[in-house]
């Protein structure tokens, strides 16, 4: 295609030849030979215009301009670096944290499963309910009763000692539906899957199902494991396949090692509630629906059935509305996490908003510093669309460079939140590995931005008079209304002067959080996790393995105290129930004097987690099955149920199931579930041995070094039994899991904060230094006629300060607003804190030096002589 | 030829001096020179085509492949660069002929003078 084009010799060759045919024709009519050159001439028009438009529409040309453009505008960007890197870091900054919200969004919101179709599997939900979870009897109803779908899938999730042989170690799985691979149209990567055929009512399918990831990982891709028995729970199990490559389980933030059939729950869970049809256990119930049904007919197909069991079973079931979403995380995590991303998104994109705005600004005072080079070249016959062009390529060349920088920064970000699991004892991550989606969006990202903010100075070249400019030296336009500019910045400085009202009333959270009263001591405490249902422990075994582990401890050097406990205070996970005075008859919920948290602990837990005992006794090993049923509880429950601790000491409450309970113990307060912001709440602490657990915790209190207390704390649970998996871990680092919302909050808005204050600086210095570069020639004349170093600053900074301080006071204002917001997830987050507004306040005004140091720094160095000169 | 004569000449409409110049090409190749003579004197000098003017469209024409295009010499022994209508510049020119006739009968009905002659 090239290689065809013209050179423009020959064009000017052909031109030539047509000047010289003319010419002769005319001289032949009788015209001297100069006046037939003019005559030619002038019938041919403009011979240069001629030429230019001819080397203008090869298409080597356009490329010709580009590369002179970039090259041109890297030349003045590298010219002023300070500009530059500042501009190229605010992008940085912005199109970065866009780009890692996007990925997160894209990673458990947008991105389908990846299944054949997976368009048509819905996930089934409750209307109104956090969870959707169904009994097992439930499940084979729907299943067989619907009309709308072509396969009902279950799952739950389990978590299983896993023997090969040589080392058992905990993993974790789903329990799934016979029809579950099916539903997902998967095919095994090597063997089979589970066959209707396999199942003959309940354990009777002993096989399993390995994913890739743990095949691999832990058979090193053997083929010939396929085959294989090992131990799950003590129970074996035969390997008959391998799920295809990257399928972990439908729930993507929870990567599963294996799948076992549901129906050998009792093998895998320790219980058999495949024929309880008041227990909700099944976790997931999702479906591949029928060509030509609708998800809302199928959610009324499914309502249907549900009024059906509730005639049949009306103590068992209740109401429920169904609603159809796509198989996912977000179906799974519910609307708060969407809502939450949702938000993190367009604070993101708002940041990116005043990035551009700023940039913007910045931009039109180097336009403005350049308005002389402009009307030059404006004069010397430069188009005005060919000035634009420069500018906007300067602008792009910025935003790509901007782009880029924060993409690596995000990526450095992503891989490491993917790599990073949260929650120790648990599978979970956030597989948000940067795909194409993500460099595509950063990508556009950058060029948006780059042409929004490029565009800002749009209008200032066009309406520019070159004459006029040359002429007076200084745009003519010197008006003191309010700008739209102005304006810009104004709201610009309001919405990051919120963005650091609520990082400030986050931190000031944060810092009041770590001095709550906890009601234990995670310090020096180290944390032991064990299931004994794994290692083959009935009910009736456990209790005393627990005595002995317990026993084990104590014998360890530097151990000051051992307790066990059901359920981990502060931890991701509790157990509620409804308590009631003595005096009440009827135990329905309505009835409940409170619902308390309930804790099942041996004899010592309270020592060893620092819970302070303020008045009567703990438990001993007396307190088992045949004793009387006590309890030991909290102030708040005493004082729900008894009106007063005291008179709580040696009397009487009902449990939900009727069972006289007697208090002989009151601990103190403390923090129950993982909200640090929870306002006081009951709770009571039943003998192990009374309220009987198999899944516990055991809380070692020493001082000594963590990690040969946890060897130490190994080798002994191994010579009890070696089949037992455990998991050690200090309660310190429980903790970072279980507050990982709140301080993921705080730290989000401590980020967004700080990028609020970087953009209030940049886009200060920008109108800063704009006012100064516009009004030198005003400023020298002042300085020469005597003016003091305060009249020039008030004069060069007046406005950017007026600008400071009206946006500011917005800001501060709406930010206590958003703050109330902030209430809910961040501890004790009250804004109307001296600290805070003395700490906004300051930082603002810390904002405003720094921004405005180098232009008011430039107006004070102004040498009017030097000014002069260069009219 | 003054500038009061230039003026009273028809200035060309967007797009039919590609018409003209495939038309003139009918006759066989010619240069540019040529061309723009030849279309100021069959419309007996009405039209006003600035020389200039020609050759981008000769070179948008080229493009296309309705043109093509070759040094030669004219008739009085001077180098040109000689043009000539290739098959699928013939089929343009009929359709484009076709749609000019349709149009200028348009314009003709509508301005209430009799029904302009092709």
């Amino acid at each position: 295609m090239f290689g065809r084009r013209r050179k423009l010799e020959d064009f000017s060759a052909e031109v030539q030849a047509h000047l010289n045919l003319e010419m002769e024709r005319l001289e032949e009519q009788g015209l001297g030979h100069e006046e037939a050159r003019t005559a030619a001439h002038r019938a041919f028009g403009n011979v240069t215009q001629a030429r230019e438009r001819f080397y203008e529409c090869s298409h080597w040309m356009w490329f010709e301009n580009l590369w002179g453009d970039l090259r041109y505008a890297a030349r003045m960007l590298r010219k002023s670096p300070s500009f530059t890197l500042v501009a190229i870091l605010t992008l940085a900054a912005a199109i970065g944290a866009n780009t890692v919200v996007f990925a997160a969004l894209n990673a458990l919101i947008l991105r389908p499963l990846d299944v054949p179709q997976p368009q048509r599997l819905y996930d089934l939900t409750h209307v109104g309910q956090a969870t959707a979870s169904e009994s097992y009897p439930n499940y084979v109803d729907y299943r067989d009763l619907n009309r709308s779908f072509e396969n009902l899938a279950a799952a739950d999730f389990c978590e299983v000692g896993l023997d090969t042989g040589k080392n058992p170690s905990s993993a974790w799985g789903y329990e799934v539906s016979r029809n579950y691979f099916g539903t997902l149209r998967l095919r095994p990567y090597l063997g089979r899957f589970f066959h209707a055929s396999d199942e003959h009512g309940p354990d009777s399918a002993p096989y399993v199902v390995l994913t890739y990831a743990y095949w691999k990982s832990h058979f090193q891709a053997d083929r010939s494991a396929i085959g294989r028995t090992v131990q799950l729970n003590e129970h074996p199990f035969t390997i008959i396949g391998v799920a295809p490559p990257g399928f972990q389980g439908t729930l993507q933030i929870f990567p599963a090692d294996f799948f076992v059939p549901i129906i050998d729950q009792e093998q895998i869970d320790g219980e058999n509630l495949l024929n309880a049809r008041a227990s909700d256990w099944v976790f997931e119930l999702f479906g591949r629906l029928k060509p030509g049904i609708s998800p809302t007919e199928a959610a009324a197909d499914l309502n249907l059935i549900n009024r059906q069991l509730q005639k049949i079973y009306p103590k068992d079931e209740a109401e429920i509305t169904f609603r159809l979403v796509h198989v996912g995380v977000a179906s799974v995590l519910g609307g708060a996490v969407k809502a939450f991303l949702g938000g993190l998104m367009l604070l993101a994109g708002l940041i990116l908003l005043a990035a551009c705005a700023n940039l913007g600004s910045l931009f039109a005072a180097r336009a403005a510093d350049r308005s002389r080079e402009m009307a030059m070249r404006l004069a010397l016959g430069s188009t005005r669309r060919r000035l634009l062009r420069q500018l906007l390529t300067e602008a792009i060349l910025v935003s790509l460079a901007g782009g880029a920088v924060g993409l690596w920064g995000s990526v450095v970000l992503l891989h490491w939140i993917s790599a990073w699991h949260p929650f120790p004892q648990f599978p979970l991550n956030v597989p948000v590995n940067p795909g194409w989606h993500v460099y595509t969006a950063a990508l556009l990202l950058s060029l948006a931005s780059g042409l929004l903010f490029g565009a800002v100075p749009v209008r200032q070249v066009l309406r520019k008079n070159p004459y006029g400019i040359i002429r007076s030296g200084s745009p003519i336009n010197t008006s003191r209304r309010i700008t739209v500019l102005d304006l810009l910045l104004a709201v610009q400085i309001a919405l990051c002067a919120v963005l650091v009202t609520s990082s400030f009333v986050a931190v000031r959270g944060l810092e009041r959080s770590l001095n709550a009263r906890l009601g234990v001591e995670p310090r020096n405490a180290m944390l032991v996790e064990t299931d004994l249902k794994m290692a083959g422990y009935s009910r009736d075994t456990a209790p005393a393995m627990q005595r002995r582990m317990i026993g084990a401890m104590k014998t360890i050097l530097g151990v000051a105290s051992v307790g066990l406990v059901s359920i981990l205070p502060l931890s991701v996970d509790w157990d509620r129930t409804a308590v009631f005075t003595n005096a009440k008859a009827n135990l329905s919920p309505s009835n409940a004097a409170a619902i308390a948290f309930q804790y099942d602990v041996s004899p010592g837990y309270f020592r060893a987690a620092g819970a302070a005992l303020l008045e009567g006794r703990t438990f001993t090993w007396r307190d088992d099955r045949r004793a009387a049923r006590v309890a030991v509880v909290n102030e708040e429950f005493a004082r729900k149920l008894f009106g007063s601790p005291a008179n709580a000491l040696g009397n009487y409450f009902k449990m939900w199931n009727g069972t006289r309970t007697k208090v002989i113990g009151i601990v103190e307060d403390g923090k129950y579930s993982a909200d640090l912001g929870e306002r006081r709440q009951s709770a009571m602490f039943l003998p192990i041995l009374q309220s009987p657990a198999r899944d516990t915790w055991l809380v070692v209190r020493s001082s000594d070094d963590p990690q040969q207390l946890a060897a130490a704390i190994r080798s002994k649970l191994r010579g009890l039994d070696p089949g037992l998996p455990i998991f050690i871990q200090t309660w310190n680092e429980e903790m970072d899991g279980a507050l990982f919302a709140p301080r993921m909050a705080t730290a989000s808005l401590g980020i967004l904060g700080l990028m609020g204050a970087m953009l209030s600086v940049t886009g200060i210095f920008g109108m800063a230094a704009y006012s100064v570069s516009k009004r030198k020639r005003e400023l020298g004349i002042r300085i020469a006629l005597g003016a003091q170093r305060r009249e020039v600053l008030r004069a060069a900074l007046g406005r950017a300060f007026k600008l400071l301080a009206f946006g500011s006071a917005a800001g501060l204002a709406l930010g206590i607003l958003a703050s109330r917001v902030l209430a809910s997830i961040v501890y004790q987050a009250t804004p109307d804190d001296p600290f805070v507004l003395l700490g906004v306040v300051l930082a603002m005004l810390v904002v405003g030096l720094l921004a405005t140091w180098i232009p008011a720094h430039r107006a004070l160095s102004i040498d009017p002589s030097m000014l002069m000169r260069e009219e | 030829m003054s500038t009061q004569e230039e003026k009273e000449r028809l200035e060309l409409l967007q797009g039919t001096l590609d018409l003209l110049i495939l038309r003139t090409l009918i006759f066989g190749p010619q240069h540019g020179q040529g061309i723009a003579r030849a279309i100021q004197q069959t419309s007996q000098q009405e039209l006003l085509v600035e020389h200039g003017a020609l050759y981008p469209a000769l070179g948008r024409l080229e493009d296309r492949g309705w043109i093509s295009a070759k040094w030669g010499t004219s008739s009085n022994n001077r180098k040109a660069r000689f043009y000539s209508l290739t098959a699928k510049g013939r089929k343009q020119l009929v359709r484009e002929t076709t749609k000019w006739k349709r149009l200028s009968r348009a314009i003709g009905r509508i301005l209430g003078t009799e029904t302009a002659e092709g």
